[in-house]
C-alpha cells in the first residue's frame, strides 16, 4: 500500500500536495499539463525533493529517513538510464550489488533476466551499441532484478517513436503480471494510461488529485481534463 | 535527506577555497610584515610598471589581431592536417617560457635565421633583447591561445546562422558584418583580457629576453628587490600593484564571457562555405602559413641545436632532470589534492570556489613563494624546502587551468548520472570506482597532463633559493646559458622541451588508455 499522507514536495520552490492512497499492485498512471507537478511526485517519492509536510508510507514505513538507493522502488529516468562506461551485463548487475562483486549465482540472475527482455546476446555490449529500444529493456531488466515494490516510470519510452513505445508499455505489462509490484507512470498520452493503468491521477495545478478508475475518468473528464487531452 | 552528497563536498570545497585564499593573503601578509621601513617607489619601478602594462596590452592586441584572421581561416577552410594544426596550437601552453625563448632567439636573434638572410642581401642583422623581443614572445605563446578562444566563437555561431546569411545572399563583407563582428564583440575582450593577465605577471620571458632598467617587468622588478636589495617592502608592494593591475582589467572586462580555449572538437566539420575567389584563398593560405612557419621555426631550432648537446650534458643536468620531475609530479598531487574539492564546489557553482580558483591568475608567484619562505624561514632552511615549497607554488599557479578543465566534466557527471547513482545506492567509494573514475579519467588525465608540463618548465620561484644542489632544469638551463655554455644549453633545453611533452603524453594516455565510452 501506498500512501500520501497530506504530503507535500518543495521542488525548488515549486510545492505539489498529494492525499490519497492506493493498494499494492495498483498500476497508476500520472497525467497532466507540462509543469504541472507529475515528475515532481515521481521525484518526491524517490527523494530527490524533500518531504516538507505531511508523509509518504509504503507498507506502513515513513520514506522521509530514507536515502534514494535505500527506498522500496525503482525509477526509470527520462534519459541517462544507463552508465555508458560499463557493459550491458554490469548496468543490470548494479541492481543486485552496487559495487559489482557479483557472485556466479548473481551472474546467472543477471543472464537470466536479460532473457526475459530479450537481450541475452547483449550483456557484453556497451550501451552506445545499443538502439534506443534495446536501452530500454536493459533499464528494465535492471528494475525486474531490483524487484522493488514501486516501479516509477518518468517516460523513460518518450524518445522511442509511437510503436516502439507501445511494444515497450507492452513488455512492461507482461513482465509485471502476476506480480505485487505498483507501477507509477507519467505520461502524456490517455492511450497509454488506458493501455497500461486501472487508475489514472490527474496532475494539476501543483495537485496530484484523488486517483479514479481510468476507464471512468477519460469518460466523463472534467473541464480541466477536457482542456488538456484537447476533448 | 535528498541529495545528501551535495552538502558535503560543498563543505569540502569551501574548506579547501578558504585554505587557498588564506594562504595567499597570509604569504602577502608576511611579506609586507617583514618590510623594515615603508617601501619607496622609485623611477625604475615606475618604468617596470609603465613597461609591464605597455608589453602586456600591446601583445595582447597583436595577438588577438592576427588570431581573428587565422581562426576565420581554419574555421571556414577544410584541409588534410587541419587538426594536426589545431593541436599545434595548444603546444605553446605546455612549452616552458626559457626553451620558447631561446628557440625564438635561434630565430630572431642577432646571429639567428632571420639575420643570416637579411645580410645576404647586405642588410643589419636583428636585434631581440628589449622591448620587441618581450612582446615577440609573449605573442608567440599567445598567438596560439588567442586563436583556440576566438575559433571556438566562431564554432559557436549556429549553423543556421550561415544558411540563413547563404539564403540571403550575402557576400564575406556582410557575413563579416552580420554574422562574424557581433560573435567577435563577445569573445575578443575575454581574449584581450585572458592574455593581458599571462603578460602582466610574465617573469622568465622578461628575464630572459629584457632586463636593463628599459624592459623589466613588475615581477622581474620583484625578483630584483629581493635578490639584489633584499627589499622586501618593494617585494611586496609591487606585488600587490600587479594585483591591482590584474584586477582593472578584469573588472573592465567583467560582463564578457572567458573561455580558455581548452575547448574539444574544435576540428569538427562545420558548413561555414568558403568565400570564393583567389584573394580569399591567398588570404587565408597566407595567415596560416605564417602562424605555421612562426610557431614551427623555433621548435625546429631547438630540436636541430639540441641534438648535438644532449650527449655532452654534465651529470649535474640530469639531476636537475631527475629533481624537476620529483617537482612536477608532486605539484601534480597537490594539484588534485585541491582541485577536486574545488571543482565539486564550483559545479555546484560555490562562489568561493570561484575566487579561490581565479586569483591565482593575478598573483605574482615570487611573492607567493617570498612569503612561504617567511613563514618556514624560523623552522626550517629555506633552502631545504625549496623544492617542496616550488611545486606548491606551481600547483596553486595551475589552479585556475586544471579547474576550469574539470569543472565541466564533474558538472556533466552531476546532472546526468547524479540521481541514477543514488537511486541504485551508488555511494562513496563505490561510486568513486564505477561512476566517477571511468568517467572523469579522461579529462583529470589532461590536465593531470597540463599542471605536470607547467611545473616542470617553470622558471619561478625556484630562482629565489634554490643553491646548487636544488636547482631545477629550468634553472640549470638558466645558468648554462647565463654562462655561455651554448651546446650544453641547447643540449638542456631539448631534454627539457622532451620531458615536458612526455609527461603531459604519459599522463594523457594514461586517462584515455581503454576509455571506451
Amino acid at each position: 500500500m501506498l500512501h500520501f499522507d497530506k504530503a507535500e514536495f518543495d521542488n525548488g520552490g515549486f510545492r505539489l500536495s498529494a492525499d490519497w492512497q492506493v493498494p499494492a499492485g495498483t498500476k497508476l498512471a500520472l497525467i497532466g499539463p507540462s509543469g504541472a507537478g507529475k515528475s515532481t511526485l515521481l521525484a518526491g517519492l524517490a527523494g530527490f525533493v524533500p518531504c516538507i509536510q505531511g508523509a509518504v508510507r509504503c507498507d506502513g514505513v515513513d520514506l522521509a529517513g530514507l536515502a534514494p538507493g535505500t527506498r522500496p522502488l525503482t525509477m526509470l529516468f527520462q534519459d541517462h538510464n544507463l552508465f555508458p562506461h560499463l557493459t550491458v551485463a554490469q548496468n543490470v548487475g548494479l541492481g543486485l550489488a552496487p559495487n559489482l562483486h557479483l557472485d556466479a549465482a548473481q551472474h546467472a540472475a543477471v543472464n537470466k533476466v536479460l532473457g526475459r527482455v530479450g537481450l541475452e546476446a547483449l550483456g557484453d555490449r556497451k550501451p552506445s551499441a545499443l538502439s534506443g529500444g534495446q536501452a530500454s529493456r536493459v533499464a528494465l531488466a535492471r528494475a525486474l532484478l531490483r524487484a522493488r515494490p514501486l516501479l516509477l516510470l518518468d517516460e523513460p519510452f518518450a524518445a522511442l517513436g509511437p510503436g516502439l513505445k507501445a511494444e515497450m508499455l507492452d513488455l512492461v505489462s507482461e513482465l509485471l503480471q502476476g506480480t505485487e509490484t505498483t507501477l507509477i507512470m507519467v505520461t502524456h498520452d490517455p492511450r497509454d494510461a488506458q493501455k497500461l493503468a486501472d487508475q489514472t491521477v490527474f496532475v494539476d495545478q501543483a495537485v496530484a488529485q484523488l486517483p479514479q478508475e481510468t476507464g471512468a475518468f477519460f469518460a466523463n473528464p472534467s473541464d480541466a481534463l477536457a482542456r488538456y487531452i484537447g476533448a | 535527506m535528498a541529495q545528501r552528497a551535495q552538502p558535503i563536498s560543498k563543505v569540502l570545497g569551501h574548506a579547501v577555497s578558504l585554505g587557498v585564499l588564506g594562504l595567499i593573503v597570509a604569504t602577502g601578509v608576511a611579506v609586507a610584515l617583514r618590510a623594515e621601513d615603508g617601501a619607496r617607489i622609485g623611477a625604475g619601478d615606475w618604468a617596470a610598471i609603465r613597461f609591464t602594462v605597455l608589453q602586456a596590452g600591446l601583445s595582447a592586441l597583436l595577438s588577438v589581431a592576427l588570431a581573428i584572421p587565422a581562426a576565420r581561416a581554419l574555421a571556414r577552410r577544410q584541409f588534410p592536417l587541419k587538426s594536426l594544426v589545431i593541436t599545434l596550437l595548444g603546444a605553446p601552453f605546455l612549452l616552458p617560457v626559457l626553451v620558447a625563448a631561446m628557440g625564438l632567439i635561434a630565430v630572431f636573434g642577432r646571429t639567428g635565421l632571420l639575420s643570416a638572410v637579411l645580410s645576404a642581401f647586405g642588410l643589419p642583422p636583428l636585434q631581440i633583447y628589449g622591448f620587441h623581443g618581450v612582446v615577440l614572445a609573449h605573442v608567440f605563446f599567445n598567438l596560439p591561445l588567442a586563436t583556440r578562444i576566438i575559433l571556438q566563437g566562431w564554432l559557436y555561431i549556429p549553423a543556421e546562422r550561415f544558411r540563413l546569411a547563404q539564403s540571403l545572399g550575402f557576400g564575406p563583407s556582410d557575413i563579416a558584418r552580420h554574422v562574424e563582428r557581433p560573435m567577435l564583440i563577445t569573445v575578443v575582450p575575454g581574449a584581450l583580457m585572458v592574455i593581458f593577465l599571462i603578460c602582466t605577471t610574465s617573469f622568465a620571458v622578461a628575464l630572459v629576453l629584457g632586463g636593463g632598467p628599459k624592459a623589466t617587468t613588475i615581477e622581474l622588478a620583484i625578483y630584483q628587490a629581493f635578490r639584489f636589495d633584499f627589499d622586501l617592502a618593494k617585494a611586496a608592494l609591487l606585488g600587490a600593484i600587479q594585483v591591482g593591475i590584474c584586477i582593472v582589467a578584469v573588472v573592465l572586462t567583467r560582463s564578457f564571457p572567458v573561455s580558455d580555449g581548452m575547448g574539444a572538437g574544435l576540428d569538427r566539420r562545420l558548413d561555414i562555405r568558403p568565400p570564393r575567389g583567389w584573394v580569399f584563398t591567398t588570404q587565408d593560405a597566407g595567415i596560416l602559413t605564417i602562424v605555421i612557419l612562426f610557431l614551427l621555426t623555433p621548435l625546429a631550432m631547438i630540436v636541430l641545436s639540441g641534438l648535438q648537446g644532449i650527449a655532452t650534458l654534465p651529470p649535474q643536468v640530469w639531476w636537475a632532470a631527475l629533481r624537476s620531475v620529483g617537482v612536477a609530479l608532486g605539484s601534480v598531487v597537490v594539484t588534485f589534492a585541491l582541485v577536486l574539492p574545488l571543482s565539486f564546489a564550483l559545479s555546484a557553482r560555490s562562489r568561493l570556489a570561484e575566487l579561490a580558483t581565479s586569483v591565482p591568475i593575478a598573483l605574482s608567484p615570487l611573492v607567493l613563494g617570498l612569503g612561504l619562505f617567511i613563514m618556514l624561514n624560523p623552522y626550517v632552511d629555506p633552502r631545504a624546502v625549496a623544492l617542496p615549497v616550488t611545486a606548491l607554488v606551481n600547483a596553486l599557479m595551475s589552479l585556475p587551468f586544471v579547474a576550469r578543465i574539470l569543472t565541466p566534466p564533474v558538472r556533466a557527471l552531476r546532472s546526468d548520472y547524479g540521481r541514477l547513482s543514488a537511486s541504485l545506492g551508488i555511494t562513496g567509494l563505490t561510486w568513486a570506482r564505477l561512476v566517477a573514475w571511468p568517467r572523469l579519467r579522461a579529462p583529470l588525465g589532461f590536465s593531470a597532463g597540463l599542471a605536470a608540463a607547467l611545473s616542470m618548465g617553470d622558471l619561478g620561484v625556484v630562482v629565489l633559493f634554490a643553491d646548487g644542489d636544488s636547482a631545477t632544469l629550468p634553472l640549470m638551463l638558466y645558468r648554462l646559458l647565463a654562462a655561455y655554455r651554448v651546446d650544453q644549453a641547447a643540449g638542456a633545453a631539448l631534454l627539457l622541451l622532451a620531458l615536458c611533452l612526455l609527461l603531459f603524453w604519459a599522463f594523457d594516455r594514461g586517462g584515455r588508455a581503454n576509455a571506451a565510452l
